[in-house]
């Protein structure tokens, strides 16, 4: 008999770190895998809007790496073209609100090529795209995912932890569908910190290859007096607002990272919710038509009998995003705010 | 070199089965037999039939809102094709794609992009693709003059350029965008001047006539094999009918109509071939264009039961 080994310290890592490790794998392990966008293998550059690549052109060279002008269109229907003829692009854009420069090669072409050719044409691509307010202002401060998990075709991703965003990005990458995968800005590294309410932004991620799958939702935090389903930062602020509502109220949240947004794995909530009786949706894009209205929508469908108070959403205002700071915490669901909405449900 | 002649009977053949297929379909959509609308190709074949018989089966080409010529010249069969136009199950899209969507992978033809300018930055990915794989497959991108005046088409020009991607772009300017006239929205008289902005070559082109759309198709599609960039290629054509069904062209005078309509790149072409062998096409064409007709009639409606499938991988 051996002796069994000294189990290695567990490896944490932060979300960038998760990601770019991804990335390398899936590069690593599929001559098809590519990246393109704008300062991303640039020698001496960004290495992406928030370092992401950084490290990256270095092992692959140049040639898997496709800086281009900035040209979102051409950006997108790249990989649009590519992903149609098998490649398999990871594109992104520096901030999601530039994802308005390409909505009709994402819209109209990658989600529907598939089904205009009656199934002969499969679009594998994967989307980045950075949200999340950071003071600076209504044209790099969005949360658009909602646009999208409004569109047949598209898949909707948003991660918020770096044990998912890894293990999700490499189904992504994998899947024969064209994925948008949101991350928020703040949670990218230990800066985030201090802005997700102290807590601590990495996460233990294993040596090993692992895939987390697509269309399942995870539950952060087990309770039982009310459910509440947030991503991003806004999932941080939530968990913070159930902690001291245990604390100085004993009411227990169960708060639920839905992860994909389309489809939504509607099944861990409402099971939740059936367990509850309430339910509170939390995200930083705008209230009306948010996915949160979806899933009140759905979850009225499902169970409404076995609710014992209104839903309620908690987004950010319906205004488009100001710069300074003591205006943009007005707008952005707040853990007080969050706090109290929940609190008010207990009659 | 002259092409052969048995390249000149293929053009003719092409170029008398686009026309065919059309005006057959006009007609079939008037008697109230083909759903929808229609963008049609009448006037334009040489441009086509010129291109597409130059490319490989494994080149690929990408189309607008006006596909059907496009789509027989790479290779989608005419009953595919026709089929696809009344809504059947057995149309090269399953009846899910349509007029404006015809196309086939199979053939090296993504279902057509009816977003003007859409094409040209999708095609950029397919040259792209090509290119971070090492092979010589070239992508033409079929659009009209207006998408040149699409931020699309300047995103793609400009990347295209930019990589050397091997890409040929075909404008083919019919000299209005539905009813208005490219004059009213350019002040260049000549898409082709463009290409100048990036530094590729930009050539204008009787697209009247199959033979000299051949010779610079060839020359453009050679240099994107050999690596050497995307070129710009405007075809000066001409629709003989309406920009869709609805059209009745009040924006254009008789006169104009007439004038192009001398330069008919199908008669043009027919005295070059031997009477008999022309005559022979013929018959052959109306026999395939029966036959799709046929095809098309007796295959049954795109099953209501397939409306939720391939919306996903």
């Amino acid at each position: 008999m051996s002796t069994p080994e000294v189990a290695a310290p567990l490896r944490r890592l932060t979300i960038g770190e998760a990601l770019r490790e991804a990335i390398a794998e899936e590069m690593r392990r599929d001559e098809s895998v590519f990246l393109i966008g704008e300062d991303i293998g640039i020698v001496g550059g960004f290495g992406g809007a928030f370092g992401v690549y950084l490290g990256l052109p270095e092992e692959f060279g140049h040639g898997r790496i496709v800086d281009t002008p900035i040209s979102e269109k051409v950006i997108a229907g790249a990989a649009v073209g590519a992903a149609a003829l098998g490649m398999r692009p990871i594109a992104d854009v520096q901030y999601s609100d530039f994802l308005f420069e390409c909505m009709d090669e994402l819209v109209n072409q990658a989600a529907k090529l598939r089904y205009m050719s009656g199934g002969k044409v499969s679009v594998p691509l994967v989307m980045r795209a950075p949200v999340g307010a950071t003071n600076r202002g209504a044209q790099h401060g969005q949360s658009p995912e909602s646009y999208f998990a409004h569109v047949p075709g598209l898949k909707v991703v948003c991660v918020s932890d770096a044990y998912n965003a890894k293990g999700l990005l490499k189904s992504a990458v994998r899947d024969d569908n064209p994925v948008l995968f949101f991350e928020h800005k703040l949670l990218y590294g230990s800066k985030g910190r201090e802005q997700a309410g102290g807590l601590d932004l990495t996460a233990v991620v294993p040596e090993e290859e692992y895939l987390v799958p697509i269309g399942q939702a995870v539950v952060k935090r087990p309770g039982t007096d009310v459910t509440v389903v947030a991503t991003h930062l806004a999932l941080y602020r939530a968990l913070a607002a159930a902690e001291q509502l245990a604390a100085d109220d004993g009411i227990e949240c169960e708060v639920i990272d839905p992860l994909t947004l389309l489809p939504l794995d509607g099944e861990t909530i409402w099971a939740s919710v059936r367990k509850t009786g309430r339910l509170v949706i939390v995200h930083e894009d705008t209230v009306t038509g948010g996915w949160g209205a979806e899933v009140a929508a759905r979850a009225a469908e499902e169970c409404l009998y076995d609710l014992e108070a209104p839903i309620r959403r908690v987004a950010s205002y319906d205004a488009p995003m100001p710069a300074a700071p003591s205006l943009e915490d007005a707008i952005v669901p707040s853990v007080e705010r969050i706090r109290d909405v929940i609190r008010r449900l207990q009659g | 070199m002259p092409p052969d002649s048995a390249t000149l009977a293929g053009l003719y053949r092409q170029m008398l089965l686009i026309r065919r297929f059309e005006e057959t379909v006009y007609f079939l959509f008037l008697e109230g037999e083909i759903p929808g609308t229609l963008h049609q190709y009448q006037g334009q074949e040489a441009v086509a039939a010129g291109i597409c018989g130059l490319l490989r089966p494994d080149d690929w080409i990408t189309s607008t809102h006006r596909p059907h010529g496009h789509a027989l010249a790479k290779g989608v069969t005419p009953r595919a094709a026709m089929a696809e136009l009344y809504g059947k199950g057995t149309g090269c899209c399953a009846g899910k794609g349509g007029s404006m969507h015809l196309g086939d992978p199979a053939v090296g033809m993504l279902p057509a992009i009816a977003i003007v300018g859409a094409g040209n930055t999708v095609v950029t990915g397919i040259g792209l693709s090509f290119q971070l794989r090492g092979t010589d497959q070239v992508a033409v991108c079929f659009f009209g003059d207006g998408a040149s005046n699409e931020g699309a088409f300047h995103e793609a020009m400009n990347f295209a350029a930019v990589r050397k991607l091997p890409i040929v772009f075909v404008c083919e300017n019919n000299l209005y965008g539905a009813s208005t006239p490219f004059s009213a929205v350019s002040a260049l008289a000549d898409v082709a001047d463009r290409a100048a902005a990036y530094g590729i070559p930009g050539l204008i082109v009787d697209g009247m006539d199959v033979l000299a759309v051949r010779e610079a198709g060839a020359d453009a599609i050679a240099a994107a094999r050999a690596g050497e960039g995307p070129t710009l290629l405007e075809c000066k054509t001409y629709r003989f009918v309406g920009h869709s069904r609805s059209d009745a062209r009040g924006y254009r005078e008789g006169e104009e109509e007439a004038t192009w309509k001398e330069r008919d790149p199908i008669p043009r072409l027919r005295p070059i071939l031997a009477q008999e062998l022309a005559e022979e096409i013929e018959r052959e064409v109306e026999a395939t264009i029966e036959d799709a007709v046929e095809f098309a009639r007796s295959s049954p409606d795109a099953d209501p039961q397939e409306a939720l499938a391939d919306v996903y991988a």
